[in-house]
């Protein structure tokens, strides 16, 4: 069996994989980060959104052999040690943006991806259109757009702090 | 996912001499296409040859009156591409328009064209712009890559390596998507150059097709207004639960009339 060695969250692994291996699966079964859910199985929905190199991809999509010598960043790898919340995880908390929390992880990761690629700050549409790839069949997304507009600020450090949800 | 082994090589006479040792090997680059139909089990390689270690078949550059780009560039490098966003905006924008995010990051242009889906829609820029489908082996125009449903001009095991898109004077797309999949219901894509004036139309039939008598008439007169009397006959388009083929027929119309305010 081919091997991969992949860093994951910052930790590298070397894994036997057999070719037809989802990204997902390695990540869910073999290393056990179950954070990464999978919704459709058919590249539609979004919940298996994580990090490769820099990029949200669906990791229901990507063959875990493709991904020899990546960097993987999935929702665990997001917090820091201490427990601190990414901003992005801090403003769907603040902002209600989930509520039975499936879409969640891959809904924080394409937003992280869609913020850091986006410096000069996304409106409300634009923010909208970078979400088609993640379906959330709950919240009704405001929220969700809501958290993102806040977390930016945060993340582009034109705000220290959060913006809270009553202001 | 039914088993099959895998290789990566590094060049693309590599890759080649695999394919050809292995009828049954396929070409696998964003997979974003492949991996779906792996999953269905619409097909049953016998081994996956992984494209994304060959240099050759990367970048993104402008030679002259053209635009070079690599099979393996992903929908997200065209669009943010400054020579591909300076000398053809309308490409540009349409590889934004792909799917989601994600795809973008994944799916490339080398996949979506061998693949020729009739929903797709960098075969409407490809032949819209005249473009040259540059292989291991040969050199192929538009006109003549393009062959029917899902079918090119490709031979089994023959790669795409690049394409060239010559660089036109205007150029526009518009498309109606299908607003679940997002993929093209009917769109068109225009354009005036050196090839002169070329109207090319995805998602309608089984296959992207040039409307000369819509090229007849920009010729004569670059507007919305010279295409916006011409219909399109519904016979042999697409029919399915999405829309009926006198509706695609309607849409060849109005998008036509869009992609050409759409180039200016
Ligand atoms: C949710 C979703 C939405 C999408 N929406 C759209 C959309 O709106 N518009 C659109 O146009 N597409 C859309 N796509 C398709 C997407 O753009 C695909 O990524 C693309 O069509 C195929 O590119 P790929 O690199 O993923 O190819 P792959 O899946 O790797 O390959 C596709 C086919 O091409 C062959 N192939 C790949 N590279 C080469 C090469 N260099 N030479 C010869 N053969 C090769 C493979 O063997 C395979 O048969 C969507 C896909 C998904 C999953
Ligand atoms: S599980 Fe990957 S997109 Fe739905
Ligand atoms: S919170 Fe339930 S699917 Fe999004």
């Amino acid at each position: 069996m081919p091997q991969v060695t992949l860093t994951v969250n910052g930790k590298k692994h070397t894994v036997e994989v057999e070719p037809r291996t989802l990204l997902v699966e390695l990540l869910r079964e073999t290393l056990r980060l179950t954070g990464t859910h999978v919704g459709c199985d058919t590249s539609q929905c979004g919940a298996c959104v994580v990090h490769v190199n820099g990029d949200s991809v669906k990791s229901c999509t990507t063959l875990a052999v493709m991904c020899d010598g990546a960097e993987v960043t999935t929702i665990e790898g997001l917090a820091r040690p201490d427990g601190t919340l990414h901003p992005m995880q801090e403003a769907f908390r603040e902002y209600h943006a989930l509520q039975c929390g499936f879409c969640t992880p891959g809904m924080v990761m394409s937003a992280i991806d869609l913020v850091q690629k986006n410096p000069q700050g996304l409106s409300e549409e634009e923010i909208r259109h970078g979400l088609e790839g993640n379906l959330c069949r709950c919240t009704g997304y405001h929220n969700i757009v809501k958290a993102i507009a806040a977390a930016q600020e945060v993340m582009h450090g034109r705000r220290k702090e959060l913006a809270r949800a009553a202001e | 996912m039914y088993e099959f082994a895998y290789h990566k090589p590094s060049s693309v006479a590599d890759a080649v001499k695999l394919l050809s040792a292995d009828p049954e090997a396929r070409p696998i680059a964003g997979g974003h296409t492949l991996l779906p139909a792996l999953k269905h089990r619409l097909a049953r390689p016998t081994a996956l040859v992984d494209l994304s270690g060959i240099a050759e078949l990367r970048g993104i550059r402008r030679e002259g009156d053209k635009v070079v780009i690599g099979a393996l560039a992903r929908h997200a490098e065209v669009a943010n591409s400054d020579a591909v966003k300076g000398a053809i905006p309308a490409l540009a924008r349409l590889a934004g328009t792909i799917g989601d995010v994600q795809v973008r990051n994944r799916g490339t242009l080398g996949g979506s064209v061998a693949n020729n889906d009739p929903a797709a829609d960098y075969p409407a820029a490809v032949l819209g712009l005249g473009a040259t489908v540059v292989t291991d082996r040969r050199r192929i125009a538009a006109d003549d890559f393009f062959t029917g449903m899902f079918s090119t001009a490709l031979e089994p095991g023959e790669l795409l390596v690049a394409i060239e898109f010559p660089i036109p004077e205007k150029a526009g797309y518009a498309k109606m998507k299908n607003p679940a999949s997002r993929y093209v219901m009917t769109g068109a894509f225009v354009s005036r150059g050196p090839q002169g004036v070329r109207v090319a139309i995805n998602g309608a039939g089984p296959c992207v097709f040039r409307q000369r008598e819509m090229e007849a008439a920009l010729a004569a007169n670059w507007s919305p207004d010279a295409v916006a009397n011409i219909r399109q006959s519904p016979d042999g388009l697409n029919s399915d639960i999405h829309g009926s083929a006198e509706y695609r027929a309607h849409l060849v119309t109005v998008m036509a009339k869009r992609a050409v305010a759409d180039a200016g």
